[in-house]
Parts: C-alpha cells; sequence; structure tokens
C-alpha cells in the first residue's frame, strides 16, 4: 500500500459552510463548534475533494511532514 | 454513493417558498423560520448545523450548480472579514428600514405593494389580493419577500461567476452565526478550558 503523503489544510478564513464535511469520502472532516473545520490527519487522505468544492477556496492539499 | 437523508431534500422547500410567494404574497412570512432556525441553532446547540446541514437554500445553489456553475476560485475580498461583516451591517440596515416600512403602514400609512429586487428595482408583478390581511401584516410580508428575493438573485449570480455556493462565503445567516459561534466558544473556554466543540458537531 502506498504511504499517504498528503493531507488538507483548511484556513483561517474558513466560513465553517460545511461543504467539505459533505464530500469528504473518509469523514475526516468536521465543523468544530459553527467555527472552522477540522481535518482529521489520520482520516484524511488528501484526495483534494474538499478543496474543489469550498466556496471560499481556503482549503490546500499539502504535502505531510515526514516525521525522521 | 452516500446515502441520501430526508434533509437532502429541503432544497424543495426553499424552491415552494418562491413559487408561493409570487402567488400570495403572505407565504413569505415563512421566511421568519430561514432566519430565526439558525439563529436559535446556533444560540443554544452552539453550531452551525444549519448552514451544514439543513440550509435548503445552499442546496439549491449546489444542484443547479452542478450544471450551471464555473466553478472558479471567488476573489479574495469577498471572504474577508470587511466584506462578510460590510454585508451584514448592510444587510441589517435594509432589514431595519424593512421594519419601520412596516411599522409605518401599522401606523395608518397606505400599504406599498411591491417587492423590491436589489432594493431598488420594483419586480413587474401582479400581486393577488391580500385584504385578508392586516395591512401591516401584508406590509412586512412584501418585505421579507424582497429580501428573500434579492437574496436568492445574489446567490444565483455568485453561483453561475464563482463555486455552487459561494452564497455561503457573504451569506448574512452564515456571518452571524459563526459570530454568535466564535462568542458562545470564547466564552466556554474561559469556564471549561477546552476546545470549540459542542455536542452538536458530533
Amino acid at each position: 500500500m502506498r504511504p499517504n503523503l498528503k493531507l488538507a489544510r483548511i484556513g483561517r478564513e474558513c466560513v465553517a459552510c460545511g461543504c467539505c464535511a459533505s464530500v469528504c469520502p473518509r469523514q475526516a472532516i468536521r465543523i468544530a463548534g459553527g467555527v472552522i473545520a477540522r481535518v482529521d490527519p489520520a482520516l484524511c487522505v488528501g484526495c483534494g475533494k474538499c478543496a474543489a468544492v469550498c466556496p471560499a477556496a481556503v482549503i490546500t492539499i499539502e504535502a505531510r511532514e515526514v516525521q525522521a | 454513493m452516500k446515502q441520501k437523508h430526508w434533509y437532502d431534500y429541503l432544497w424543495i422547500g426553499e424552491l415552494a417558498y418562491l413559487v408561493l410567494g409570487l402567488f400570495n404574497i403572505l407565504f413569505a412570512w415563512l421566511g421568519m423560520l430561514f432566519f430565526t432556525i439558525p439563529l436559535l441553532v446556533a444560540l443554544f446547540g452552539g453550531s452551525k448545523a444549519y448552514c451544514n446541514r439543513y440550509c435548503g437554500r445552499g442546496q439549491l445553489l449546489n444542484l443547479l450548480g452542478k450544471k450551471l456553475s464555473r466553478n472558479q476560485p471567488p476573489p479574495r475580498f469577498l471572504r474577508s472579514r470587511w466584506f462578510r461583516y460590510g454585508f451584514l451591517t448592510f444587510f441589517m440596515v435594509m432589514f431595519g428600514r424593512m421594519l419601520y416600512q412596516t411599522y409605518q403602514v401599522f401606523a395608518g400609512m397606505p400599504l406599498r405593494q411591491a417587492v423590491t429586487l436589489l432594493w431598488v428595482f420594483r419586480l413587474p408583478w401582479q400581486w393577488p389580493d391580500v385584504s385578508m390581511a392586516s395591512p401591516w401584516a401584508a406590509q412586512y410580508a412584501y418585505g421579507v419577500f424582497s429580501i428573500m428575493l434579492t437574496s436568492t438573485l445574489l446567490g444565483f449570480v455568485t453561483m453561475l461567476l464563482f463555486r455552487p455556493r459561494s452564497w455561503c462565503v457573504y451569506c448574512p445567516m452564515g456571518t452571524m452565526t459563526q459570530g454568535i459561534c466564535q462568542l458562545k466558544h470564547r466564552k466556554e473556554d474561559l469556564v471549561h478550558g477546552d476546545g470549540a466543540e459542542s455536542p452538536a458537531d458530533r
């Protein structure tokens, strides 16, 4: 199995609309306290579906930090 | 494929609201649900569950956007704090003006049977008779329907130009409920010292 090297990152300007959470195939995103979307790094596979639908365009797919 | 729930069909209610209002303006009063439910959910539930799951307008824009949207990222200013709170302030001023007009009719001024789009353009429509209701109740209905049609039009235009749910970025109700949640959780953090998470999120 290939290692999961990417991760969704939510920007601070998130409007907490929940579009990302509704399309996430791994249920890796939740809207914390109606304030901001949060990604569970253990579940996120970096597929980018959330970034494609985010109406505020605040989600980026970034490389995971590899621990030495 | 994701399993559908009853709340995935709330867009039908939004569509029905817009159509029913054209046939009897008093149906516009139902629009109060779209204002009060998100506020109550934010105030007592401490979440944006309404936006996240139950917003019929968001669902409708999503459905239409699948076919019609250019799917382009919106300009940066749209998500900026000053624009979102500025738009909320503008909307509240317009809402206040609408309440004042309702009061004027209550106080004896004649009913102004008009729905305006973008606060300026009068919708060319032959509005059915509303003499069965108090004039002030009818005036309020005209005002609410003007707000609902205007915001739907703005949502539709930004859906076409940017991403399907671009309206959610500057929706005054969304901005207000997010602000309430921010205040609420900041207070809870002070009391309990835990993160911004409410039972409604789980």
